[in-house]
């Protein structure tokens, strides 16, 4: 990928980074830098289209360390749990074999499972030995009739924010628009509804939580063309051109992808989240407010309000064991304020939030949420998070994976909250499960017992005679008696 | 959890798919952990041939086992005679260092007097005065294996254990020397764990009875022996009351910690198990007591890991159900253990009533067998179930996962092997469950299928039957 295109890219007006100097597409620092690279935040933005066949073009460690490790699932196509790699040698990349062994790939791939399409993913070694995959796709695609799309996101190109967005960007250059929507199946005329089609842009399907919200829309008769990415398939990828209107769901990640589908086919879009109770709500709103239809409007308003009453019913006796206690909330990639307002909703206080990857817009509303002294984190690092759970008597943290064994072993109890987590959150019900794991870890009695020093640490020496169980006339030497017991 | 649990007793006439192992064979086992043992059973010759394949298709090993071989003749008549020519024939053919004699329901409803039996067998043959003899009353009309393998360990002290008075023993003479009562829900793994844990704080451990030595399923140099290849040395019972203390593991033996007690005056520890953090804890405890010495820093360590695998293993275990089965030892092992770690227990249905559950967290006991445990356990949905291999079929019949436990263990290679105790052990048990709960795939969201969907898979749904995926996908109004 050229240098100017890259730039480009970086360059997103619809995102607010986009004026401040410390945009989450910043050069990465060499010695401190975490966090993943451009070929990561590719292929974690398309794995979940569980239809196609992704092949990762370079030697084993890009693949082979990241393949089918991800928590989102599929409804049917199993596909995307193989992982597939050209696993370069070192004599591919010494003769220049890549190419034709990336083209020989393809066509195994699309021998062997038939796949709806087939995404290559570029990496660094053929990115940086010249590799002309877009050659290699087109010329697989004309042979054996199978889409065969180069998704161009070396790892060197920059981190994984921009490796999302080289996804995105390729899915709507490449697939959106390449076919129109079925017609709409018979089952559509059940309650005689009007049906409207939508997508979900950024949504993953973090353990089947999407499952969780697709019963709320089919009722209300919003057809989901495609979510991209989570338990989607390629053609449904193929229609996002046709929705009326578009969600992006709790991630900054794709916002390029709602930008381009509006500027090139007019599709109005909203961003909110499935988060707590009030988003799902709003966003239910949202989806009837940018379609208009006021028969829409009023079947939203009604299941609300009878989706609300229940959900309430059910959190109640949740609700009873999280009152009163405190979180500290660390989120990635989901909005801090999303997640404020389902923990408050709980009854739970939120001592603190990270604001890291949130926008002045987003802060405005963590300061409604949480008073206008609301602790903000910009700097996650480990020893600042368990100085402030210490300093307020945190009850839980509430952060990603990748904090959850600073938490652990700082001797804290934990909820994770990102994209690897077994648990939906999602949807009204998804705050049944919230509520249950964070009463699950809260309230575990394994946090007193390794808080506990060991019953021998604070002993005395024993002395001969002078327990209940020693035997009389037994000396004990005095030096064994005054040995390093009572450390640790 | 109330503080007492509440015992529902057994209130239906038919037990099916029975938990219970008998009496008769805990007290067997009991004396298969000496060496150069042999248990005659005072029955029927069925009541030793049940036993013989019970055991051996636990352990995998060959188990001497002889019978008294009661026939009609003998049953009406009288079976003293049976008894004294067994004892001579298994002096005289094998020449045991210890027989164990445990009675069965038969030969006590008869009303057969085997202590008169064996003294008339002595006043018979003085040649075989050493060998020592231990009758127990064991019927399997009552108790279980867990309390027949306690009476046994009672008559062994009783018979063969000199008072200090007698023998002159000193309590702490044998400065490093500690006694190790250990009862039947410890399994040989757990038994050499325990012995290499005591041994770290420089002691001397005597395991009794130590199936560890015998049991423990090594390949020995002896092709065939009609007696026990290993285990506890009947000589060393002479030596018990110089030792420095005597560690009891397990509630079931407090009867003859008693005993031993009152015979020797070794000063005694008590542990009802040693599962988890805190059991283990207090066995530490007890040793550093001992043994005056500090705990040793790989124990310290294996503790900080036992640590660390409770925060792991918290996310699946935490409010996981559990149901139990088994002796009364071990169903209080394991809810203390899984109590300890935030799972629950739902069922736990025991073999027999026991003191010990009077200090158990657990709400309701249930005495009964393995139907009482599937009902209960599908009344009230669990997701793992721990007994013995008699679980298969209901674990099959629930769709839950079992892990085997307690006895008998017939269709798991070295279920006799594993183990549960000390902070090693309790942490791959964590590990173990936890892994099973993943498998489970607890709290994973069920599929839905968008009507509308352009998913191709979907086609064939949709077409057959979308007003009824509709009304099952959609909470209607």
């Amino acid at each position: 990928m050229k240098q100017k295109d890259i730039a480009v890219l970086l360059d997103e007006p619809a995102c607010a980074y986009n004026k401040k100097s410390k945009s989450g597409c910043a050069k990465p620092k060499p010695g401190a830098t975490a966090g993943g690279c451009a070929f990561d935040g590719a292929q974690i933005a398309l794995l979940p289209i569980a239809d196609v066949a992704h092949i990762v073009h370079g030697p084993i460690a890009c693949a082979g360390s990241s393949w089918d490790n991800r928590g989102t699932r599929s409804s049917g196509a199993r596909l995307f749990r193989m992982g597939m790699t050209t696993d370069l040698t070192e004599q591919d990349v010494i003769m220049g074999r890549g190419e034709k062994r990336l083209f020989h790939s393809i066509k195994q791939a699309v021998k062997d499972h038939q796949p709806a399409a087939v995404f290559v993913y570029n990496t660094c070694v053929p990115a940086l030995i010249g590799d002309d995959i877009a050659a290699v796709c087109k010329e697989a695609e004309a042979r054996w009739g199978t889409p065969v799309v180069p998704v161009d996101a070396a790892g060197f190109y920059g981190t994984k924010n921009l490796g999302n967005r080289i996804a995105g960007e390729t899915m709507v250059r490449c697939v959106c628009g390449t076919r129109e929507p079925d017609p709409l199946p018979e089952a559509a005329s059940v309650g005689g509804i009007e049906i409207h089609d939508v997508c979900l842009i950024g949504e993953y399907n973090i353990a089947g939580e999407l499952w969780h919200v697709l019963p709320l829309l089919d009722e209300l008769g919003l057809r989901v063309l495609c979510a991209l990415s989570g338990d989607a398939r390629y053609r449904e990828v193929q229609t996002m051109h046709r929705s009326r209107a578009n969600m992006m769901v709790c991630s900054k990640a794709m916002i390029n992808v709602a930008r381009k589908l509006k500027e090139a086919f007019g599709t109005p879009w909203f961003e909110g989240s499935f988060y707590g109770v009030g988003d799902v709500s709003q966003a239910l709103r949202d989806f009837a407010r940018l379609i208009g239809d006021s028969d829409l409007a009023a079947r939203t308003e009604a299941l609300i309000e009878r989706e609300e009453a229940r959900i309430d019913l059910g959190l109640r006796p949740w609700r009873e064991r999280l009152s009163g206690r405190k979180a500290l909330l660390y989120t990635g990639g989901v909005k801090s304020w999303s997640v404020i307002a389902a923990l408050q909703d709980l009854g739970m206080e939120v001592v603190a939030t990270g604001t890291k990857k949130s926008t002045e817009e987003d802060k405005a509303r963590i300061r409604e949420l949480m008073g206008q002294d609301a602790v903000m984190i910009e700097d996650g690092n480990p020893r600042a998070l368990l100085k402030i759970v210490r300093d307020n008597n945190v009850d839980v943290l509430i952060a990603g994976g990748r904090n959850m064994y600073t938490a652990l072993k700082a001797r804290i109890p934990f909820l994770d909250i990102n994209q690897e987590r077994e648990f939906g959150y999602a949807g009204y019900v998804g705050m049944l499960e919230l509520a249950r794991q964070l009463v699950l870890t809260i309230d575990s009695p394994v946090w007193d017992a390794v808080r506990r020093p060991a019953p021998w640490a604070q002993m005395r020496p024993p002395v001969p005679g002078g327990q209940r169980i020693m035997p009389t006339g037994v000396d004990t030497p005095a030096e064994v008696a005054q040995g390093d017991v009572g450390r640790g | 959890m109330s503080d007492v649990a509440e015992i529902i007793k057994r209130h239906k006439a038919l037990s099916v798919s029975p938990l219970k192992a008998s009496q008769t064979l805990g007290a067997a086992l009991a004396f298969l952990g000496f060496r150069g043992a042999i248990p005659m059973l005072h029955g029927s010759q069925g009541c030793t041939a049940f036993g013989k394949v019970f055991f051996v298709r636990h352990f995998r090993e060959p188990i001497p086992l002889q019978t008294t071989a009661m026939d009609q003749v003998t049953t009406i008549m009288g079976s003293e005679d049976s008894v004294i020519e067994g004892l001579r024939t298994l002096c005289e053919k094998h020449a045991p260092l210890l027989i164990g004699l445990p009675t069965t329901a038969l030969s006590e409803t008869q009303g057969s007097d085997v202590n008169m039996a064996v003294r008339e067998f002595r006043k018979l043959h003085p040649a075989f005065a050493a060998v020592p003899v231990v009758p127990v009353s064991a019927p399997d009309f009552s108790g279980c294996l867990e309390t027949g393998f306690a009476k046994a360990l009672e008559a062994i002290i009783s018979t063969l254990v000199p008072s200090a008075h007698s023998a002159g023993t000193v309590p702490g003479r044998r400065q490093r020397q500690v006694n190790v009562l250990v009862g039947s829900s410890l399994t040989p793994g757990d038994l050499e764990e325990l012995k290499d844990i005591i041994e770290q704080f420089g002691l001397r451990p005597v395991l009794l009875p130590d199936l560890s030595d015998s049991l423990d399923g090594h390949l020995g140099a002896d092709q065939f022996s009609p007696l026990t290849i290993g285990g506890a040395e009947v000589s060393e019972l002479q030596t018990l009351g110089d030792a420095r203390a005597t560690l009891v593991i397990g509630a079931s033996l407090h009867m003859a910690a008693d005993l031993l007690h009152e015979l020797t005056g070794v000063p005694d520890f008590r542990l009802d198990h040693l599962m988890g953090l805190e059991a283990v804890d207090g066995l530490m405890l007890a040793l550093h007591e001992i043994s005056a010495e500090a705990v040793p820093e790989r124990i310290e360590r294996q503790r900080a890991q036992l640590h660390d695998a409770m925060l792991d293993c918290h996310f699946m275990l935490g409010m996981s159900r559990f149901a139990l089965a088994g002796d009364p030892d071990l169903i209080h092992a394991f809810s203390e253990f899984l109590h300890g770690v935030g799972a629950e227990v739902v069922v736990a249905v025991s073999s027999v009533n026991a003191p010990v559950f009077a200090r158990s967290g657990l709400a309701e006991i249930k005495i009964g067998d393995l139907e009482d445990l599937e009902r209960s356990a599908r009344e009230r949905g669990v997701d793992v179930l721990v007994t013995n291999s008699h679980g298969v079929e209901p674990a099959r019949r629930l769709g839950r996962p079992l892990v085997r436990a307690g006895f008998p263990q017939y269709d798991l290679l070295g279920g006799y092997q594993k183990t549960w105790i000390g902070y090693r052990g309790s942490r791959q048990t964590l590990f173990d469950l936890a892994n099973l709960l993943l498998e489970l795939g607890k709290g994973e969201i069920h599929p839905y299928r968008s009507i509308y969907a352009q998913k191709p898979e979907y086609q064939e749904a949709v077409n057959h039957g979308s007003a009824e995926a509709f009304a099952a996908g959609v909470p209607r109004q």
